[in-house]
């Protein structure tokens, strides 16, 4: 993702002269491509969060379009108030990127495991919240902020996340992207988890189990009505993230079922238990050892299903 | 432009008066609102009454122009100072200043952007040297002919994120960026040098590569030779240490921490009132 993300950054340059790249020291064999072509426009401020996310937001209120680079928790966490204060309460123009959402970066521990970012930087005011699914949402999710003015954070994952969508898929912030349809259960995914997600799906229709898998990239503001529709046309609402179950994608989800559907629909969070992890391991590995996987993602949804208010025939599996 | 020397007394007399205006109106507002930070607004006086009445480039009828220079008050506390010399500058009708802080108010008991002519909100300390830092990058990136200056309390400078823009300041040779210094001595809970002692302050700031200047800080004629003579030094970031009295200009009020908090009561209001007439 952070490729298709640094190409994508790199070619709306091209066009915009207002856009800038500030990083916090890191993005070797990442951001090389765009400091090259624009060394006016790249600036590294070094080992300093704070300082960064506050001179972007000078930049962008002198007119720039200012994306601030750096990794885990570091571009979001360790400078929040500068994000709050300083970007979103002056609805400034700044980007917040981060690249290694989730277990990413697995093995380097928990300081570099980004697993509560969604729900504490969703709670800022004015700010646009974009996990993309694959490479190519990456793409367009990365023109999207750019083009909307603003803040946004753009939660990214790391390196060779497998394509999901083959052709085209129809992207814009706030809209979820609906790769299958089917009754039974509805199956969203925000961020990376999303091949896993499509995955699942397949293991649940060979069940005989029916599947809409929605993309649901834009975590605020977020689609309301697909959440509606879900709720109503399918029996139960799995959400899947590789974050906290406390405040991300399916905290967002359950807060507008809990206020806005008319009937009772089934419904999990599939995410982190809010904990540190003990286990050391890749982001694979971790990922399985908390059923965030296509089988662990599954298995929940036939359990939710079991569950359901509304059986329908075909979840005897 | 301005046509009269510095030196001449008349001159200089408006200055003062500009000075025991932004005190007068700072008593009056924290006094009705019973509000705090009074020591921090008195301290700063004469840096805002030269800032804004000789200094800064700014069009109260077009405060959004492009090249005006840019003033961030980070000690966002003393806001009812900068309050007083905007509406005097008349940003905004000086009616506003009565119900500063009160139910409904226009005027927050922080610096606040929504007020026409206050450039950036703030309150957090430690965050206004950073977005100058980013405003006087876009000057230089564009060719803009603005200076950005950004007034920060020594308290303030405990702050980590103020050191990490103090060295991109000077790595970047942002010889249009001044930061100026409250050095009045007194913090939130005591003198700095029982908080967190900065000393030798000047030479932190040298030694991050800006070029420094100290005056006396209540000083008006110090200060405006100082600020009409940045950058310093071309090719560097200019630090302005003003050396300043804590409550300045109320005898029961200097160097006394208690009025970082108080609001004034009727007693002390009228002797305090008395004080700044007397001048």
């Amino acid at each position: 993702m952070r490729s298709a993300f640094i190409k994508s950054l790199t070619a709306l340059a091209a066009a915009d002269e207002r856009i800038m790249l500030l990083t916090g020291d890191l993005g070797f064999g990442v951001v090389e491509s765009f400091a090259e072509r624009f060394p006016q426009r790249f600036i590294n401020v070094g080992v300093a969060e704070q300082n960064m996310t506050g001179v972007a937001a000078g930049l962008a209120l002198s007119g720039k379009t200012v994306f601030t680079y750096s990794i885990g928790n570091f571009p979001t966490l360790r400078c929040l108030e500068q994000i709050r204060n300083d970007v979103c309460y002056h609805n400034a123009d700044v980007k917040i990127v981060s690249v290694g959402g989730g277990f990413a970066y697995g093995p380097l521990g928990a300081s570099h495991h980004a697993t509560e970012d969604i729900a504490i930087i969703r709670a800022l005011p004015n700010m646009t919240v974009v996990a993309p699914g694959d490479p190519l949402e990456t793409q367009k999710a990365t023109a999207a902020v750019a083009e909307q003015p603003g803040p946004a954070y753009l939660r990214l994952g790391r390196a060779g996340e497998p394509p999901v969508h083959t052709g085209e898929c129809d992207f814009s912030i706030g809209k979820a992207i609906q790769l299958m349809d089917g009754g039974d259960i509805t199956l969203i995914s925000t961020g990376g988890m999303l091949h896993d997600t499509v995955a699942a799906a397949g293991i649940l229709e060979r069940h005989g189990i029916h599947v809409r898998v929605l993309s649901m990239h834009t975590i605020r503001p977020l689609d309301e009505e697909a959440v509606l529709a879900a709720a109503h046309e399918t029996s139960a609402i799995l959400t899947i993230e590789e974050h906290s179950i406390v405040g991300g994608l399916g905290g967002a989800i359950a807060e507008v079922l809990a206020e806005r559907a008319d009937g009772p629909v089934a419904f999990k969070r599939l995410g982190l238990p809010s904990q540190f992890t003990s286990i050391v391991g890749t982001q694979r590995f971790l990922k399985d050892a908390y059923s965030l996987s296509a089988a662990g993602i599954a298995e929940a949804a036939v359990k939710i299903l079991a569950a359901a208010p509304l059986t329908v025939d075909s979840c005897t599996a | 432009m301005h046509t009269v020397s510095p030196e001449h007394s008349e001159f200089n007399a408006q200055l003062a008066d500009f000075a025991r205006l932004i005190r007068r109106d700072s008593l009056e507002m924290i006094h009705r609102a019973r509000s705090s930070h009074l020591g921090s607004c008195f301290s700063i006086a004469e840096l805002l009454a030269v800032l804004y009445g000789r200094i800064l480039r700014i069009d109260p009828q077009c405060p959004d122009w492009p090249d005006r220079d840019r003033f961030i008050l980070s000690k966002g506390h003393a806001c009812a100072a900068l309050y007083s010399a905007l509406a005097t500058k008349e940003f905004f009708p000086r009616s506003w200043l009565d119900n500063f802080y009160q139910n409904g108010s226009k005027l927050p008991g922080h610096a606040t952007h929504s007020v026409p002519g206050v450039e950036i909100s703030t309150g957090s300390l430690g965050h206004g040297l950073s977005i100058a830092c980013g405003m006087a990058l876009a000057a230089k990136i564009n060719a803009q002919p603005f200076r950005v200056f950004v007034l920060l309390s020594d308290g303030e400078c405990d702050e980590g994120s103020v050191w990490e823009a103090i060295l991109l300041a000077a790595h970047h040779r942002l010889d249009n960026l001044v930061a100026i210094i409250d050095y009045n001595k007194i913090q939130s809970l005591g003198g700095n040098r029982e908080v967190l002692d900065l000393a030798p302050f000047p030479e932190k700031w040298r030694a991050c590569r800006w070029s420094v200047r100290e005056v006396d800080g209540h000083n008006l004629n110090e200060i405006e030779e100082a600020l009409r003579r940045v950058p310093f030094n071309s090719g560097a970031p200019s630090c302005l240490i003003a050396n300043t009295v804590k409550g300045r200009g109320v005898s029961f009020m200097e160097n006394r921490l208690l009025w970082h908090y108080r609001a004034p009561d009727d007693e002390e209001f009228s002797r305090a009132l008395a004080e700044l007439s007397a001048k």
